[in-house]
């Protein structure tokens, strides 16, 4: 793990995988998109509506994956001082954040015809508005400070401390009575939705997932040279 | 303990000596909730309807005000790095402030939200529940705002920040005690409510100052 942590070596891994990581996302998206959108069976009870569930649920899951990376992340900081662990916990907030806009935005629609109402205060979706607004204070910790390092210290100590939603926002609709509708995949009985729904869906979850990691480099990346540019200015600065 | 009672006492003759702190939190809650009569009309049913979630709401913003005042007054004088290496550990430090803390605000909150209640017309099994409710509650509210308060120390705006990091994680609490109260109201158990404030207060006991340390440290390095 240490290994990486010079950022010369980062940045040649990183222009190793990132080729691969955008193709991957790239080729998943288009096939499971199209097939979800287009070619997928309509639901019995649902109709063509449920095509948005190919959009919502894999989002839904790059919410949580996102935010529980960047608690692993920023335990790791926290822990070992890895130098490379805060900026990734920092690339991978905006794209957890905006991950989860899209469940929520794309939810309300699918929420609108199917239940009449464009949101209700359930449990589930109460607590994934909840790991919205802790998304966006983590954003904001990061530059709130005059040291940047102690923002990141900061928004570590918030991730850490947030990660408890993440099992409630699981969970939720086991644990009260929900309106929107319990597990059909990750569950302990085996996923109860048809494989002909169940492989779309899982294509653009690892899309993606894909797309994630592809995105998290590049803001890596950028962070990394942005931070040089601000090293030889200030070298120059100082003659 | 009596490391911890010197800090706990020094606290609150400092909250004594500049007493504005606990009354401007009192008034900016009084203000807040006779704000409502007028903005949804004085009609006693409507009013009655709203009473419990508009005290715990005003009292969740009156709490959140006077945080910032935790840890950074004691940050900007320097007392913050004369605690931090006094042979205490920073965690009892953290209890010690949150305890004076809530008496100075969390207290006063709950002395007046009866009265509160009376203007918003809460029907008469709320009361008890109420004070019940906000006793469970407002501690857990001191608890988490330490945390928001050593995280967001010495950052700009760190007023309008703090509410940002602070108020998602009210919200459980928010939500079980208009619960507790709504149920008493309505002739049900408040007891579940209760217990759930209850053991959110434990765990925020638990686990809130080792947090909160966690922050001061980084702020304090």
């Amino acid at each position: 793990m240490h290994r990486f942590a010079n950022p010369n070596r980062f940045l040649a891994l990183a222009r190793r995988v990132l080729p691969w990581s955008a193709g991957i996302a790239g080729a998943t998206l288009a096939v499971g998109l199209v097939w979800g959108l287009v070619f997928a069976p309509a639901d019995y009870q649902q109709g063509d509506t449920v095509r948005i569930m190919y959009v919502h649920v894999p989002a839904a899951w790059m919410a949580l994956f996102a935010y529980t990376f960047i608690a692993a992340a920023s335990a790791v900081a926290l822990i070992w001082k890895h130098p490379l662990a805060d900026l990734a916990a920092k690339a991978a907030s905006p794209i957890g954040m905006s991950f989860t806009l899209i469940a929520l935005v794309s939810g309300a629609l699918w929420g609108k015809p199917m239940w009449g109402a464009w949101w209700v205060w359930d449990a589930r979706l109460t607590s994934v508005l909840v790991l919205f607004f802790l998304y966006l204070g983590h954003i904001v910790l990061f530059d709130a400070f005059e040291d940047p390092a102690r923002g990141a210290k900061s928004a570590a100590v918030l991730a850490l401390v947030g990660v408890v939603n993440v099992p409630i926002i699981k969970f939720s609709v086991d644990w009260w009575n929900t309106l929107h509708q319990p597990a059909s995949v990750v569950r302990l009985d085996g996923p109860a939705i048809h494989l002909s729904m169940l492989v779309p869906l899982l294509l653009v979850a690892v899309g993606f997932t894909a797309y994630f990691v592809s995105v998290l480099l590049l803001r890596i990346r950028s962070e990394l040279l942005a931070r040089k540019i601000r090293a030889l200015q200030m070298m120059r600065a100082a003659g | 303990m009596s490391r911890f009672l010197a800090i706990l006492w020094r606290d609150l003759r400092l909250a004594g000596r500049w007493g504005s702190d606990t009354v401007m939190v009192v008034v900016f809650f009084v203000l807040a909730v006779v704000l409502f009569p007028f903005g949804v009309g004085p009609e006693a049913q409507v009013l009655a309807r709203i009473a419990a979630g508009v005290i715990w709401v005003t009292a969740l913003l009156a709490a959140m005000l006077s945080l910032e005042r935790l840890f950074l007054v004691d940050y900007e004088d320097g007392g913050l790095d004369l605690l931090a290496s006094a042979p205490v550990s920073l965690e009892l430090v953290v209890l010690a402030k949150c305890l004076a803390h809530w008496l100075t605000t969390g207290l006063p909150l709950i002395l007046v939200s009866p009265l509160l209640a009376v203007l918003l017309n809460l029907e008469a099994e709320g009361y008890a529940v109420l004070l019940a409710a906000m006793l469970a509650g407002t501690p857990t509210l001191t608890l988490i705002g330490a945390i928001g308060a050593a995280l967001a120390l010495g950052a700009r705006r760190g007023g309008a920040l703090l509410s940002l990091l602070v108020l998602p994680l009210y919200i459980p609490v928010l939500i079980f005690g208009v619960a507790a109260v709504d149920a008493s109201v309505a002739g049900l158990s408040a007891h579940p409510h209760l217990m759930f404030l209850g053991a959110f207060f434990l765990g925020a006991l638990a686990l809130s100052p080792w947090a909160a340390a966690a922050g001061l440290r980084q702020a304090l390095e």
